[in-house]
C-alpha cells in the first residue's frame, strides 16, 4: 500500500521535472526569437521588407540588405548536400552490408572521429590545403571542361562558393553517413535473408529493401546535416572570400548570413549596422526553422511511416 | 578511487582560484586594434616582467575597442582610425597617441619579389574599385618598364572585418581618388565593389599568400612576419618610396600635434621627400572620469612606461615611436583632464 503511493507520488515527481525540462526549451526558444526580434526592430523599421531583396550591404551610408548572405547560406548548403548526401549513403552502405567484419569497426570510428573535428580545423585545412589544389588544379579543370556553364567561369582563386560547398560537404558527411549507418543496422535481418533467399541481388537489397525501410531514419540523417550546414560559421568564413557580390560562378566569392555575423560582430559601431546583423541572426533562425518544419511536413505527408 | 579524484579535484579548484586571487591585483584590460598589437604585446610583456602587472589586450579590431570602452568594460580602447573632438566630448571620453606605423600593399604576382613593382595612388583607387583587372594593364606598366608582368586577373583583397587599418587605407584612396570620396568613402568598413575579404590582418595576409595575382594591405609588421612582396607606392612629392621605418617616420615628422584638438590626427598623404603615404597613428580611448582611479593610473603607468622605453621594442617591429615632445603633451593633457569622480586629478 505504501510502497504503491510512494510509487505514484515518484512518478509525478518525474514526470513534472522532465515537464520542466521540456517547457524550459520550449521557453527558451521563444525568449531567444523575442529577443533577436526586439534587437532587430531598428532594422525592420528602417529596411521593411526590402530588407530580404536588397543587395546593398554598405556601412559607410548605413544601408543593409540581406539579399546576398541568404543566397551564400542557401547555395552553400545546396551545394554541401548535392555531394555530401550520396557519398554518405554510399559510404553506410557500405559499412553495414558490404565491408568484411574487420573492417567495419575501424572505419565507423573513423567516419565518427571526423565528425569530432573542430570545424575551425576543417576552415584552415580548406584554406591551406584545399584552396591551392583547387586553383591550382580543380578550377582550371572544370573551367577548361564545362566552362559554357556560368557556373564555372572567372578567375581561379580556390577561395569561394564552390570551395566552401565542398569543405561544408565534408563536414557534414560524417554525421550524415554514421546515422544512415546505424539506421541500415538496424533492418530486421530476417527481411534481408527473406529477399536474399528470393534471389535477390545485394543492390537489389539494397534499392528495394533497405533503403525503403530506412527512409525516415535516412531524411532524419540528411535534414541533421542540412542543420549543421546552414549554420556553419567557422570554415565557411576561411574559404567563402566573405564578399557581397552576386555571381552566377560558383569559382566567385560569396558570403554567408553566419560568416558574415562572425565578421562584422565586434566592428558594428552603428545601432542600424548592429540591429541588421541581428536581423541576419533572425532569418538564419527562420530559413533554418522553415526548412526542418518543411521536412518534418514531407515526411509525415508524404511518405507514411517509412518503410515499416 | 572516487575520493582521490574528489580531493585532486578540489585541489586544482583551489589553485585555479588563488591563481585568478593574483591576477585580480594587477591585470590591465584593453581592447581594439589589430594594427598596434604586435608592438603593444610586445610591451606588456616585457612590463610584465619588469613590475608583475599584467595586460590583458584583445585585438579584436577598433571599432570593438570603441564599443567595448563605450561600454565600459575594459580599461581602456585602441583605435587606429581618431575619434573627432565632437564625438569625444559626447561620450565623456579622451584619447592620446600611442604610436604610428604604416599600411602597405602587398602583392603575389610570380616572379614579382618585395619592392620592385610601382603604383601610384591612383592604381591603388582603379584596383581597388575593379577599373583596373588585369596585372598587365597600361596604366600599371607604365611606371614598370623593366618588369614582366602577366596577363592575369588581379585577385582584390580587402578587409572582411571593420577595421582602423582599412580606415587609414581608405583615407588615403579619398585623398587620391575623387571618385573613391563620392562612390566608396573612408570608414573602417565600406561596400567593396570586388574582391575577396579577409578576417584582420593576418586573413588578409593569408588570402595574399595563397591566392596567385592577388593584392591586399596590412599593417607593415605583418608583411614582413609573412614575408610577403610589399610594393613602392608614390607618394605626395611624386617619388615611389619603399615602406621602412624612416619612411613612416619621415610622414610622421610634419605632424602638427600641438594644434591637433583631441590628438585628432590623420597621417596620410603627407608631404615630404621620402614620406610613405599610407601612414597612421594608433590611439588609446579612455573615460574623462574614472570610477576605479588607482585602475586608471596602472593603465597610465604602462603608457607612460610605454612611451619612455618602448620605442626600441617598437622600431624593432618597424613602428614608429611617438617623440617625446608628443609623449610630454599626452601626459600634460593626463594631468589636466582625467579625474576620479570627485574631481582630483589621477595623474601627478
Amino acid at each position: 500500500m505504501n510502497t504503491a503511493k510512494n510509487k505514484a507520488w515518484g512518478d509525478a515527481a518525474f514526470k513534472g521535472v522532465t515537464l520542466f525540462f521540456a517547457l524550459g526549451i520550449l521557453v527558451l526558444f521563444a525568449a531567444i526569437v523575442a529577443n533577436l526580434w526586439h534587437e532587430s526592430l531598428p532594422s525592420i523599421h528602417k529596411f521593411g521588407f526590402s530588407f530580404l531583396t536588397s543587395s546593398a550591404w554598405n556601412p559607410v551610408k548605413d544601408d543593409f540588405g540581406a539579399l546576398i548572405p541568404i543566397g551564400g547560406t542557401l547555395i552553400s548548403t545546396f551545394l554541401a548536400m548535392l555531394i555530401a548526401v550520396p557519398v554518405s549513403i554510399g559510404v553506410a552502405l557500405f559499412l553495414a552490408e558490404l565491408a568484411p567484419a574487420w573492417m567495419k569497426a575501424p572505419f565507423g570510428v573513423a567516419i565518427e572521429l571526423l565528425a569530432a573535428i573542430p570545424s575551425i580545423v576543417y576552415g584552415m585545412w580548406g584554406l591551406f590545403v584545399l584552396s591551392p589544389i583547387m586553383a591550382d588544379h580543380v578550377q582550371p579543370w572544370l573551367s577548361a571542361h564545362f566552362g559554357f556553364l556560368p557556373f564555372f567561369t572567372g578567375p581561379s582563386m580556390g577561395i569561394g562558393m564552390l570551395t566552401a560547398g565542398l569543405v561544408l560537404a565534408l563536414m557534414i558527411l560524417p554525421f550524415i553517413a554514421s546515422v544512415t549507418r546505424d539506421v541500415f543496422l538496424m533492418v530486421p535481418q530476417n527481411l534481408k535473408e527473406a529477399a536474399y533467399g528470393m534471389g535477390c541481388t545485394t543492390w537489389e537489397v539494397v534499392r528495394d529493401v533497405m533503403i525503403p525501410y530506412g527512409k525516415k531514419g535516412i531524411a532524419g540523417a540528411v535534414f541533421l546535416g542540412m542543420g549543421r550546414a546552414l549554420g556553419e560559421t567557422m570554415a565557411i568564413t576561411f574559404v567563402i572570400g566573405n564578399a557581397y557580390h552576386l555571381s552566377w560562378s560558383l569559382f566567385a566569392p560569396g558570403n554567408s548570413i553566419a560568416s558574415t555575423l562572425a565578421n562584422e560582430f565586434t566592428e558594428a559601431d552603428s545601432d542600424v549596422y548592429l540591429s541588421s546583423l541581428v536581423e541576419l541572426g533572425l532569418v538564419l533562425f527562420l530559413i533554418t526553422f522553415i526548412v526542418l518544419g518543411l521536412a518534418q511536413l514531407w515526411l509525415r505527408k508524404g511518405n507514411p511511416g517509412g518503410g515499416q | 578511487m572516487k575520493k582521490i579524484i574528489f580531493a585532486a579535484a578540489l585541489i586544482a579548484v583551489g589553485a585555479m582560484s588563488a591563481a585568478t586571487a593574483a591576477q585580480a591585483a594587477a591585470t590591465l584590460n584593453g581592447a581594439g586594434a589589430t594594427f598596434p598589437f604586435p608592438v603593444y604585446s610586445k610591451w606588456a610583456y616585457t612590463y610584465n616582467k619588469e613590475t608583475g602587472v599584467k595586460l590583458n589586450y584583445q585585438a579584436i579590431g577598433s571599432g570593438g575597442g570603441i564599443k567595448q570602452i563605450k561600454a565600459r568594460t575594459v580599461d581602456f580602447g585602441a583605435s587606429d582610425a581618431p575619434l573627432k573632438a565632437a564625438q569625444l566630448d559626447k561620450f565623456g571620453l579622451m584619447q592620446y597617441p600611442m604610436i604610428m606605423g604604416g599600411v602597405v600593399p602587398v602583392v603575389h604576382i610570380k616572379g614579382i619579389k618585395a619592392g620592385q613593382l610601382k603604383l601610384t595612388g591612383r592604381n591603388l583607387a582603379d584596383i581597388y574599385m575593379g577599373k583596373i583587372t588585369k596585372w598587365n594593364d597600361a596604366r600599371i606598366t607604365a611606371n614598370n618598364k623593366g618588369l614582366s608582368l602577366p596577363h592575369q586577373d588581379i585577385s582584390v583583397v580587402h578587409r572582411a572585418d571593420g577595421s582602423g587599418t582599412t580606415w587609414i587605407f581608405t583615407n588615403y584612396l579619398t585623398k587620391i581618388s575623387g571618385e573613391w570620396a563620392e562612390k566608396l568613402g573612408n570608414n573602417k568598413a565600406i561596400a567593396w565593389p570586388t574582391g575577396l575579404g579577409g578576417k584582420g590582418n593576418q586573413g588578409v595576409a593569408a588570402f595574399v599568400s595563397k591566392v596567385d595575382g592577388s593584392i591586399g594591405y596590412v599593417e607593415y609588421a605583418y608583411a614582413l612576419q609573412n614575408h610577403m612582396a610589399s610594393v613602392l607606392l608614390q607618394n605626395h612629392y611624386g617619388n615611389f618610396v619603399a615602406p621602412t621605418a624612416s619612411n613612416f617616420q619621415a610622414a610622421a615628422a610634419g605632424a602638427d600635434w600641438k594644434h591637433a584638438k583631441g590628438y585628432y590626427m590623420v597621417l596620410t598623404n603627407q608631404p615630404g621627400m621620402n614620406s610613405w603615404p599610407i601612414t597612421g597613428a594608433s590611439f588609446i580611448l579612455m573615460y574623462k572620469t574614472q570610477v576605479n582611479p588607482a585602475q586608471a593610473k596602472e593603465v597610465l603607468k604602462f603608457f607612460n612606461w610605454s612611451y619612455n622605453n618602448g620605442g626600441k621594442a617598437a622600431k624593432k617591429l618597424d613602428y614608429v615611436p611617438m617623440p617625446e615632445a608628443v609623449a610630454k603633451m599626452v601626459r600634460a593633457t593626463w594631468s589636466k583632464v582625467l579625474r576620479d569622480r570627485s574631481g582630483n586629478s589621477i595623474w601627478k
